[in-house]
């Protein structure tokens, strides 16, 4: 880690904390296997957060992630109906089915110019009538162990942490695959959409393109994250619900601008597990129950205002300098509010 | 240095505003104390109520015992000679929601009661889909609309009170069941014995089966439901006088996922879990797979009438009960308004027998053909479009 | 001064060539839904504009029309607020218990439910602007905080209205709720505050852009505070109004309608930018009747409700689809 991102360095900061912490708040973290737990549990979020940082970070917002989630282990547990075979179609068509949810999104969002909050908010209604209206109200079916076994179980009796689950795995494969990318040229050129579309679209950049396959991976990381979760714990109408809130508080605990264009997906990440870790640390120090989302509400606030209270000022009039020049264009469509 | 400052401000004004916003209410009761282990009891806490249902559950139910939906527990019965109307009728049902499995089954079983008579000629379903406000809209405009008799099962306990009081003035009969209203201008109020006996018979289950000291861990959904809050007030009073240590009341919000992880914490924070109790059963089987991923015996659990809590139990031998909150409530309301249009007499207050599924009973309720969050309490087995439209 | 008038010199002429393209879009889909609900409702021997029909679209109006107003004013001034549904619950909770169903109170009671949101929005603002967190972040955070509270204090239903304030949620004139007439009163008042003052004026122009109305003179957090004290306003209001209509106050009320995103959806159906300075009241009140008739209609058919869900998603984001078309300068 030879440089942060600027505005990455509290989450990591506050993470170590909450990690140290948990060891000393119960026996469960004593061992190394308390971690791998928590990681595992961490997983989907973490990656639901990888794909709500790639929308973003391009200036937009995936509110659908949730009940796309919900609609994924719905449809998984119909199709499936119990019958092993049948897993592995069942999985691609799910992958697949994300991918085209975050193309619907996308292309609305680019090509109509929906802002996306009200795109994927249409899509949140869209998707939790559509599903549920398919399976008359409750879901139906059952889920496999093989499709199971991605969120519940793991390559066992590895030496020093216990059980590997595969969760975890994928969970680092995919991580490693985003922060590699945003390396490269195409990775930049992704936070510049986010940063200034305008400068980008005069260089050439297709910046629609780019938007749009935001969207997809979010799509791609909501089913994923479905996968995991219907595996970690069966079939519920409930999985994704509050998800999309979730999966944006998460990204925003990373450091991660709202309206795009600054921000690391690593950090983004950690926002994930930042949370999960302090929900542990909450229920291991007992402070659990009805003034949970309270502690939360006061901690993400705190969060963002301390990222804020340094960057954020010279940062919106920067942007709003180049929006300003950018005359007589229209704004970034994505934009919630800049004030 | 300054921005530090500003954090701490936030946090602080923000807890301010939320303690303010306590502090004017004047009839707090103070429930806020956890002196206690479980905790002070709810302001629903009614402790006439809760005797009353500790009574019937062992009470003689009048009626025929095959068809629990049509038995009552020491029914007042009253005379509706003055709704006595010749068909073909229409009946006229304000629905909470069918936003969940057990609505779900419940409504399915409604309407394929409805198909059983000929003399209902038109079943005007309004739903509320969830929300207090559309439903007394629904109920306003129910109350115009003809029917022969109006069903209501409320959303929210005692708020649909004034809409169903003016529906009540129209002269129409007016059938309640499931929550209940606060007037009696109802003819009929249907419900099985309720959240005491519920709680009750779960709690009592691990005071017999769990060892003196033992370690039990109470998942609730979320609080501020008062049909909740009942089961959950019994079972706290059965643990209090009990030698059972309740190492954690939490809330799951009803998500697999949230239960497992809360049990998964329990089992690593407490070293064991000796008793799982539930207020509700829709996330026993992500109770019951916290243990097994933690490499641990499945203890004595409490759950309720889902498919796939049954077919576990059935297959891994738990120690297990499942207290019902019997979705063949949704039945009664169309017999008992076919009844009062007849001019038959009903009881007042229509107490329905609420049967625990235990291990003695448990293969009559077993049925892998249905759906995982199937309820097997549905009484439905008989109705013509069984089993295809509960699938 | 004279940079502040340029400002909103600029602002307006724009306002005034967006706003009756939106605004007319809504009001004609409202009409069609109206002539083909109708229609449809006819073809099943039904009416849907019969006198109870009507008053359940303005009763159904009233509650989330009231929310509107307050996020239209939030919106338009650049920031939204994702606590209005906790808030709701809370206000109608405290109406309910101060009021204690004792008549002498009811002044009491509204005052108190109208200071506690005033208290909440206040708060939201300070944070937006002083702060400086997104206001999706401030408002959701508000939003967490409040559910806590309401979760911790309550078990349930609790407080009651008495049978007189009751009549402000069941009274009529002819067909029309006298509740929708309030919330008409409301919404006169938002559009003559938006429309006609100085206020409003600022509002809009720091909703456009932030920065050039701060270098024009506006007192850009004053007015951001204000616009998130008169949401919070609203949305108290309409937690007093539901009170009335419970006859208690109820901890769920809000969240169990999604008044939070539900209202975001109306002020984008009426025409409102969600990136601010654009929008207006008159076209929010289109898109909440819009979602109320819509909704009467299905009822009426006896459409599934998950079938709604999938309809209502597909006409908000048809509606701002057609927006953005018009939208001028716009890359069409």
């Amino acid at each position: 880690m030879k440089r942060l991102a600027p505005g990455t360095l509290p989450v990591f900061a506050v993470l170590a904390i909450l990690l140290v912490a948990l060891a000393f708040a119960g026996p469960a973290y004593e061992h190394p296997q308390g971690y791998i737990a928590l990681l595992k549990r961490a997983a989907p979020l973490m990656i639901l957060a990888l794909g709500q940082y790639f929308v973003i970070v391009t200036g937009g917002f995936d509110l659908s992630v949730g009940s796309l989630v919900t609609a994924e282990v719905v449809i998984a547990a119909r199709l499936l109906d119990g019958n092993e075979d049948r897993t592995w179609p069942v999985l691609l068509l799910l992958i697949g089915f994300g991918a085209l949810v975050g193309l619907v999104n996308g292309l609305i969002s680019t090509v109509l110019e929906v802002p996306s909050f009200i795109t994927t908010l249409g899509m949140l209604l869209i998707l939790e009538g559509a599903v549920f209206l398919w399976t008359d109200g409750a879901p139906r079916g059952a889920l496999t162990e093989s499709f199971r076994q991605w969120g519940r179980m793991g390559f066992e009796d590895v030496p020093w942490i216990g059980q590997l689950p595969y969760s975890v795995l994928i969970l680092l494969a995919l991580g490693t695959a985003a922060a590699l990318f945003m390396r490269t040229g195409m990775g930049r050129l992704v936070l510049a959409v986010g940063d200034n579309d305008t400068s980008v679209r005069l260089a050439g950049g297709r910046v629609r393109t780019i938007r749009t396959l935001a969207f997809v991976v979010s799509g791609i990381s909501a089913a994923v994250a479905a996968i995991l979760l219907g595996g970690f714990s069966g079939v519920s109408a409930q999985v994704g619900g509050g998800l999309e809130f979730e999966a944006i508080t998460a990204v925003v605990l990373g450091g991660v601008a709202l309206g795009g264009g600054r921000g690391s997906v690593v950090a983004a990440m950690a926002g994930a597990l930042t949370l999960k870790a302090l929900f542990s640390l909450l229920n291991l120090l007992g402070i659990s129950g009805a003034l949970e989302s309270t502690v939360q509400g006061v901690i993400i606030v705190a969060a963002v205002a301390y990222a804020a209270a340094d960057t954020g000022w010279r940062d919106r009039v920067l942007r709003s300098k180049a929006r300003s020049t950018a005359q007589p264009g229209p704004p970034a469509p994505d934009v919630v509010t800049t004030s | 240095m300054k921005r530090t400052w500003q954090v701490v401000t936030a946090a602080t004004a923000l807890v301010l505003a939320a303690t303010a916003c306590s502090s004017d209410n004047p009839s707090d009761t103070g429930s806020d104390d956890d002196s206690g282990d479980t905790g002070s009891h709810s302001d629903f806490y009614d402790k006439a109520e809760l005797d009353r249902q500790l009574g019937f559950r062992t009470a003689t139910a009048e009626g025929p015992a095959d068809q629990p939906w049509e038995q009552m527990l020491s029914p007042e019965m009253v005379d509706t000679a003055k709704f006595k109307k010749e068909g073909p009728y229409k009946l006229c049902f304000s629905n909470a929601a069918v936003n969940n499995p057990w609505r779900q089954v419940g409504f399915k079983t409604m309407q394929a009661e409805v198909d059983l008579h000929d003399e209902i000629s038109d079943f005007k379903v309004l739903d509320a889909e969830g929300e207090d406000d559309k439903q007394i809209s629904d109920i306003q405009s129910l109350a115009s609309e003809n029917c022969s008799a109006i069903i209501v099962s409320p959303n929210t306990t005692s708020t649909l009170t004034p809409a169903v009081d003016g529906a009540c003035k129209t002269g129409v009969p007016v059938i309640v069941f499931d929550r209940g209203v606060t007037t009696d201008c109802p003819v009929t109020f249907i419900h099985p014995i309720g959240g005491y006996a519920f709680g009750a018979d779960g709690a009592e289950f691990l005071v017999d089966e769990v060892d003196g000291g033992g370690k039990v861990l109470a998942l609730r959904i979320l609080p501020g439901v008062d049909v909740l809050e009942t089961r959950w007030s019994a079972a706290k009073d059965i643990f209090d006088d009990s030698d059972l240590d309740v190492v954690g009341v939490e809330f799951t919000d009803g998500d697999a996922a949230k239960t497992k992880t809360i049990v998964d914490d329990y089992i690593q924070r407490e070293g064991q879990i000796d008793g799982i109790w539930m207020d509700a059963g829709a996330t026993a089987v992500a109770a019951i797979e916290a243990f097994e991923d933690a490499g641990v015996d499945v203890p004595p659990i409490v759950g309720e009438d889902q498919q796939d809590f049954l077919t576990k139990w059935q297959e891994d031998g738990l120690t297990a009960i499942s207290p019902t909150y019997p979705t063949y409530q949704w039945r009664t309301p169309v017999i008992a308004a076919l009844r009062i249009l007849n001019g038959e007499q009903v009881p007042k207050e229509w107490v329905l027998p609420q049967p625990t599924i235990t291990s003695d009973n448990l293969g009559e309720y077993v049925n892998t053909d249905m759906p995982p969050l199937h309820y097997a309490m549905c009484g439905c087995e008989e109705l013509p479009e069984y089993p295809d439209a509960w699938k | 001064m004279t940079a502040l008038d340029a400002s909103t010199a600029t602002a307006v002429p724009r306002r005034k060539l967006q706003m009756p393209g939106s605004t007319a879009t809504v009001y004609l889909a409202l009409g069609l839904t109206l002539v083909v609900g109708s229609l449809l409702v006819a073809e099943r021997g039904g009416t849907l504009l019969d006198q109870p029909g009507i008053t359940k679209i303005l009763t159904l109006c009233t509650a989330l029309g009231l929310v509107a107003i307050g996020q239209t004013i939030a919106i338009v001034a650049g920031s939204l607020d994702l606590s209005v549904a906790h808030l709701i619950g809370l206000t109608s909770l405290v109406t309910a218990e101060v009021m204690a169903g004792q008549n002498g109170r009811i002044v009491l009671a509204v005052a108190a439910a109208l200071g506690v949101a005033a208290l909440v929005g206040a708060v939201n603002g300070l944070v937006v602007t002083k702060l400086k967190v997104n206001p999706f972040i401030a408002t959701l955070g508000m939003a967490l905080v409040l559910q806590g509270v309401l979760e911790h204090r309550y078990t349930g239903p609790a407080g009651e209205t008495t049978r007189d304030f009751q009549r402000l949620g069941y009274d009529r004139v002819g067909p029309v709720p006298v509740s929708f007439l309030v919330m008409l009163g409301v919404a006169a008042l938002a559009w003559w505050l938006l429309a006609r003052t100085r206020t409003g004026h600022h509002i809009y122009a720091v909703g456009g852009d932030a920065e050039i109305a701060r270098v024009s003179g506006v007192r850009v957090s004053r007015t951001v505070i204000t616009a998130h004290v008169l949401c919070a306003l609203a949305a108290g209001a309409t937690g007093i109004f539901l009170a009335s209509r419970l006859g208690a106050g109820a901890p769920y009320v809000g969240t169990d309608a999604s008044y939070d995103l539900q209202s975001i959806a109306a002020v984008v159906l009426g025409g409102a930018l969600l990136a601010g300075g654009r929008g207006g009241v008159i076209g929010t009140i289109g898109g909440v009747m819009l979602l109320a008739c819509l909704d009467t209609t299905f009822d009426d058919l006896g459409v599934d409700p998950f079938l709604k869900d999938v309809v209502r998603g597909s006409v908000i984001i048809v509606a701002v689809a057609l927006y953005a078309r018009r939208k001028p300068g716009g890359r069409t």
